[in-house]
């Protein structure tokens, strides 16, 4: 057979491979405005609008409930309660049973859904809603985690980590201190909403287009909810705009709402809640009190810490478990702790139920970390990277290397790429300048500070590190891809579409990302913990392998050519001494019933994960970055601004640096409004005050550093074998804003000579910085007066 | 006055002329493109003007050419569109054209992740473009102050905003250019001198035609809704579902729209926008270039007016604690009647104005700075930009030729119920030299003055006490030259 075809042009490398720049892949559309989000879907003829109707108090039981003047407002289709959910009345993740869809009998929370209004239109049902007389017997909420008393309720078990002695290691240790830190939560503020909508099939069949990123476990609830197998029900997400976490459980809700009332009416139905009722009534970042006892030796070096971890979990479970544990695992972020014990308590109270939010507890965690390397600095006049170096895991083997439950850090780059930022940011130069500066201006103090972050990579929870992926190739030579991940704007599809393009050796345009379902790639876990890559690319990469192979088989049948002198070139598969296109050899093979479709699955190896011992590998690897950032402070009202940041990050061999620096600059700005101007603010009665973007203040264009510099350690490649030698990045840069947070304590610090540790909390308002610099200047005040007086007598 | 009434709202939409009576005074136009037009570029972020996720263009004849304006749709009622150019995102580039350039740049520059707030920032970055295409990083921000994306920590934003001059407005690039004259001559040909009064499902929203018609219309329907710049009552309609009927909208009057300025002071008519008096007071103000900087985003400033915001009485507005301490004065009109007050008096308590029925503010008038007045404002919010105020305080002092204080004006505002002056502070420092000893002593006497509230903005003790260093701050920049506020862009403020 003579189909020798030389004149095939041969490319040096495929458009879109691994490892390059690529675009998102629906950059076209998302600037010409033509991305498809949920509400943007051609509704069919009827659909109906959904609004759910919200408690008033937050805590009480309820005496009446009277919805005649909801059911006869204008527009008004119907009404759901309790009474009309034809399956379970829960929606909690963990099987905990203490999240219904609407209570019966009691609010635990202010904004609690209560029941919800269908109408013709969503100004309809909005207007409806409003018209409701409940009555409650309201009774006291318990809504700080301060107020929650001496045996306080939990939501869930809290875990402890333990290793060595540290009671003994503290008492032992040259110097001790204590302290107490309040770290803040965090509303998602996806732009997107939580959004679903239903459309009833035949038989009892429901279809939700539904804004979430764990479809499987929306489709378990619809289920559930319904009363009809899974089968029955097919999820549906084509892209989120944004979710951090904020649709890991909280879009449960919405859909298996909307999934009712299509069933009900028979007729397609759409909730998407207003801005202020979307942040009242779902969960956020949980706030945590932390409080910690260390014992240090003369370098700063820690002999022995302990750590409290109380968060205000709200008023169900969902998934403040493993948050607190991730709290817990994070807790030594980049330092060994020669002893340590670390103990985390999820408190009920009596507000919205907190959830997943981009490093899942991990921040936190590392943030009260980070506190105690500053006490430490501040106590000993030493400048804090110092005391971070003298706390750095050490290499394997040193004796330094092992966490606080028990896994070897075996991949540890912490000194080069602090050493590498330390003289790419200039830190050293600029600190001197700053300090030499602070001395003589009165009112602008700066500050800077240089942090680290080491964060474990797996769910914690072993059995959701798997995943699915399904891939056709067309006979034109076209692939169709499919896996269970979802694209909230990370650019999870670009990604796996390039380790397909890259396995088949064909350029990405001919590779199709379409909407993730369930009805294609079953029982598969949230695109979170940053894991999106790490599995779904391995799974769609395991399928390509399948179909490749097949082709390969083939080929080497068909052209009677030994398997290893077949090679997948660029858009051609050169066999023997000739190359044929990628598309004629796929039509070739399916001519010779050459199966072209194929599944692929992954499971992440070697983790497991013993939660009452506190001991065993719960993480794959570690991810690593590090920043430096430089702040000025006016000390007079407590304003702020970032005058630079520097960064390196560790995404192991990029799969796309485009995309992995897109997530570090935004989850760095992200982290940032964390730990300074998001505030989430309740009152007395336990209402959210701050549940919109007029009272709730992320970030803008002129937050972010004004000198702003990222780089990828191009060097790092992943020890372990993970996608293409890559790491998972959606949340590790989260934390590299702890630096800002650092330089700001930097700054208030120097009005009292840099001896005290400011002891800000999180986050830092201009009114907590003002505050902190009146405390600081008061006790140098006093410490003056002190000393005079002592020169004095 | 008109000659006739109409029963319509025609504006040009794109390259469509739409001439509809199917809108009530609540129909914003956000949700008439995405649902009456199934235009879905435009996002819904928050329905509030925060977040610019609705961003679109209006453009409207000022002296006889087209000028547009980035406005958030979500807030902005269809009935003020009457004889107006609505651009959206689906109009910078054909369905199977080439992207136009700063979308291209958004594209090339990895701008975009979710892409929820993409269309947004595009429009917002097209507006600068028409008139700014290479902007520097100060333009940038401030022409996306109203713009909030989650995902991408904004530096490729910028970026593409800083890349998008490669290729400057030409009509070969640029749809809106190359229609430039059309859409002049539709507008013309909309602005026909009619009242509009459209009745729809039981709302009326009224148009007059020009200030005396408005004055007649208010009489005759002294209880409407005035809408102006709908920054306030658009929030009333989207958040409180308020019914706003009827609606007398007055946001596009160009006699609304006067600034006159003489050696005396400056005269700010009713629909002044920020934007356009902002310009003008900061070049005979010190200090209101960086209030502007901070006050709300550009969409808002291009939206809300001096006399909606004064006129609504907010305890937080920032404006009004600064024309109090400027001693400005107001004129309210109510048919051919005009009165004119104290702007101070105007603000009675929380809530309560002194604004009879079918009464509007017509204008304000802010007196000139003479050579020995000392006036600075500051604001001061949780977020540094596009955040209402935690306090803002005005200062004005008269100085005699020895540096004696002689008089005093200071008014803050989120210090009481209402925007209020300083009078036990002004006392304090009277008859004292301008210096830090003086507000060292004069420090106290706030705590006569207000009584400030705790809230999700900032605590009473913050408030007080922030405050307070104002004053300090205010003597320290008068008399020194220590820089005693973080500035961001240091040469573009100087340029101002
Ligand atoms: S939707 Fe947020 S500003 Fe309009
Ligand atoms: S790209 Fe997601 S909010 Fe901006």
């Amino acid at each position: 057979m003579d189909k020798r075809n030389d004149d095939l042009p041969l490319k040096e490398a495929i458009e879109g491979g691994t490892h390059t720049p690529r675009q998102h892949d629906s950059a076209h559309k998302h600037v010409a405005g033509t991305a498809d989000y949920t509400d943007d879907m051609m509704e069919p003829i009827g659909t109906l609008h959904a609004c759910l109707g919200l408690s008033t108090i937050a805590c009480g039981r309820i005496l009446s409930v009277d919805l005649d003047p909801v059911r006869t407002a204008p527009g008004v289709v119907g009404v759901l309660t309790a009474d009309d959910v034809p399956g379970l009345n829960d929606v909690s993740p963990t099987g905990k049973g203490d999240e219904p869809i609407f209570p019966r009998d009691r609010v635990d929370f202010h904004g609690q859904p209560l029941f919800a209004v269908v109408a013709e239109t969503r100004g309809a049902a909005r207007k409806a809603a409003k018209l409701a007389k409940i009555d409650y017997a309201e009774e006291t909420p318990v809504i700080d985690v301060l107020d929650a008393g001496e045996d306080p309720r939990l939501v869930t078990d809290g875990m402890t980590l333990s290793r060595g002695d540290s009671e003994a290691a503290i008492e032992g240790a040259a110097n001790r201190l204590s302290g107490t830190m309040r770290i803040g939560g965090q509303d998602h503020f996806y732009l997107e909403g939580q959004i679903a909508f239903a459309i009833p099939g035949e038989d009892r069949d429901m279809t939700v287009w539904s804004s979430t990123q764990h479809p499987s476990e929306v489709q378990h609830m619809v289920a559930q909810a319904l009363d009809v197998p899974s089968n029955a029900v097919t999820i549906q997400v084509r892209r989120m705009g944004g979710a951090f976490g904020g649709k890991e459980t909280q879009g449960n809700l919405f859909a298996v709402v909307t999934a009712i009332a299509a069933r009900r009416f028979r007729r397609a139905v759409k909730i998407r809640p207003d801005r202020d009722d979307d942040m009242i009534a779902t969960g956020k970042r949980h706030d945590f009190l932390c409080d910690y006892e260390v014992g240090f030796d003369e370098t700063g070096r820690i002999e022995g810490v302990d750590f409290t971890y109380v968060a205000r979990c709200g008023y169900s479970a969902d998934l403040s478990g493993p948050v607190t544990d991730r709290a817990l695992f994070h807790c030594d972020n980049a330092y060994y702790y020669p002893a340590v014990t670390a103990v985390s308590a999820p408190l009920f109270t009596n507000t919205v139920s907190n959830t997943a939010f981009r490093g899942f507890g991990g921040p936190q965690g590392l943030v009260g970390g980070e506190r105690v390397i500053e006490e430490i600095a501040y106590a000993l006049g030493k400048d804090t990277l110092e005391v971070r170096r003298a706390n750095f895991y050490g290499e394997t083997g040193s004796g330094r290397d092992v966490t606080p439950y028990y896994q070897t850090v075996e991949d540890n780059i912490l000194d080069r790429i602090t050493d590498e930022l330390e003289a790419s940011s200039d830190y050293q130069a600029r600190r001197a300048e700053i300090v030499e500066f602070n001395r003589t201006s009165r009112v602008i103090k700066r500050g800077i500070a240089l942090t680290p972050v080491k964060f474990g990579i797996s769910f914690t929870a072993t059995h959701f590190n798997q995943a699915g992926a399904l891939v056709h190739v067309y006979t034109d030579g076209s692939v169709h891809l499919n896996h269970g991940g979802t694209e909230m704007g990370q650019g999870l599809n670009t990604k796996v579409a390039q380790v397909v393009a890259e396995t088949f050796q064909i350029d990405l345009d001919h590779v199709k990302i379409t909407a993730t379902t369930t009805g294609k790639v079953p029982n598969t876990s949230a695109t979170a913990a940053s894991s999106g890559a790490d599995l779904n690319g391995m799974a769609a990469q395991a399928a390509a392998e399948t179909i490749r192979q097949r082709l390969m088989d083939f080929a080497s049948d068909f052209y009677e050519v030994p398997e290893h002198q077949i090679e997948f070139l660029p858009n051609v598969v050169r066999i023997g001494n000739q190359r044929v296109a990628f598309a004629e050899l796929v039509q070739e093979a399916y001519v010779a019933r050459v199966q072209l479709s194929a599944t692929g699955f992954y499971k992440t190896p070697k983790i497991h994960w013993d939660r009452d011992a506190g001991k065993g590998r719960p993480f794959f690897y570690f991810a690593y970055g590090a920043s430096c950032s430089e702040v000025a402070i006016d000390t007079l009202t407590g304003e702020y601004h970032v005058e630079r940041t520097d960064i390196l990050h560790d995404c192991g061999h990029s799969l796309n640096p485009a995309l992995d620096r897109g997530q570090i600059e935004g989850g760095f700005v992200q982290g940032m409004g964390w730990l300074t101007t998001e505030e989430l603010w309740w009152d007395d009665k336990g209402r959210l005050r701050t549940h919109a973007p007029s009272t709730y203040k992320i970030p803008l264009a002129s937050d972010r550093p004004k000198i702003f510099n990222v780089t990828l350690a191009d060097w790092s490649k992943n020890r372990e074998a993970t996608v293409r030698r890559s790491k998972a990045v959606g949340e590790p840069p989260f934390m590299l804003a702890v630096s800002v947070f650092e330089a700001i304590s930097h700054a208030v610090a120097s009005v009292a000579d840099y001896r005290e540790c400011p002891r800000l909390d999180a986050p830092a308002t201009p009114e907590r910085v003002l505050m902190a610099v009146e405390r600081l200047k008061a006790s140098a005040r006093e410490t003056t007066e002190n000393e005079a007086s002592h020169v004095q007598s | 006055m008109p000659v006739f009434s109409r029963h319509s709202i025609r504006f040009l939409l794109n390259d469509t002329l739409v001439e509809t009576s199917a809108v009530g005074p609540g129909t914003t136009l956000l949700d008439f493109l995405r649902i009456d037009k199934r235009l879905t570029g435009s996002k819904e972020g928050c329905a509030e003007g925060d977040c610019g996720a609705c961003t679109v263009l209006v453009g409207r004849l000022v002296d006889g050419e087209v000028a547009y304006e980035s406005v958030n749709a979500c807030i902005r009622f269809v009935a003020s569109l009457d004889a107006t150019h609505v651009v959206t995102i689906e109009h910078l580039s054909a369905p199977d054209g080439p992207l136009h350039p700063v979308q291209q740049a958004m594209v090339d520059e990895h701008s975009s992740q979710c892409g929820f707030c993409t269309p947004g920032f595009v429009m917002s970055l097209y507006q600068l473009w028409l008139t700014n295409p290479k902007p520097d990083d100060y333009a940038l921000e401030k022409a996306l102050q109203g713009n909030l994306c989650r995902c991408t920590g904004y530096a490729p934003i910028i970026r593409a905003g800083a890349a998008m001059g490669r290729t400057p407005p030409e009509a070969a690039t640029d749809r809106l250019t190359a229609m430039r004259e059309r859409a002049k001559a539709e507008l013309e040909r909309l602005a026909d001198g009619a009242r509009v009064d459209v009745e729809y499902e039981g709302g009326r929203s009224i148009v007059p035609d020009d200030l005396d018609d408005l004055a007649a219309v208010l009489e005759e329907n002294p209880d409407a809704t005035i809408v102006s710049g709908a920054t306030d009552v658009g929030l009333w309609v989207t958040k409180d579902l308020r019914d706003i009927s009827p609606a007398v909208f007055v946001r596009h009057l160009p006699e609304m729209h006067r600034i006159e300025e003489t050696d005396e002071g400056v005269r700010l008519f009713g629909c002044v926008t920020y934007t356009e008096a902002f310009s003008v007071l900061s070049k005979r103000y010190d200090g209101f270039q960086r209030l502007l900087e901070r006050f709300g985003g550009e969409q808002i400033r291009n939206m809300g007016t001096i006399g909606g915001n004064i006129a609504n009485g907010s305890p937080i507005g920032d404006s009004p604690p600064t024309l109090i301490a400027l001693d400005a004065e107001l004129t309210l009109r109510k048919g051919a009647e005009r009165r004119t007050i104290p702007l101070e008096d105007f603000f009675i308590d929380y809530g309560n104005q002194d604004r009879a029925p079918g009464e509007f503010v017509e204008s304000v008038f802010v007196p000139a700075l003479r050579a020995d007045q000392r006036f600075a404002v500051y604001k001061i919010s949780k977020r540094r930009e596009e955040d209402i105020s935690a306090l803002c305080g005005a200062f004005n002092v008269t100085l005699d030729d020895a540096g004696t204080i002689t008089a005093a004006r200071i008014a803050f505002g989120g210090m009481a119920a209402t925007p209020k002056r300083a009078k036990a502070v002004e006392a304090a420092l009277i008859g004292k030299p301008l210096d830090l000893d003086t507000a060292e002593a004069a420090r106290e006497a706030f705590e006569t003055d207000y009584q400030p509230l705790s809230d999700w903005r900032a605590s009473a003790d913050y408030r007080l006490l922030a405050a307070k260093n104002l004053l300090t701050r205010f003597v320290m920049e008068k008399t020194g030259d220590e820089a005693v506020q973080i500035v961001r862009h240091r040469p573009a403020l100087e340029e101002a």
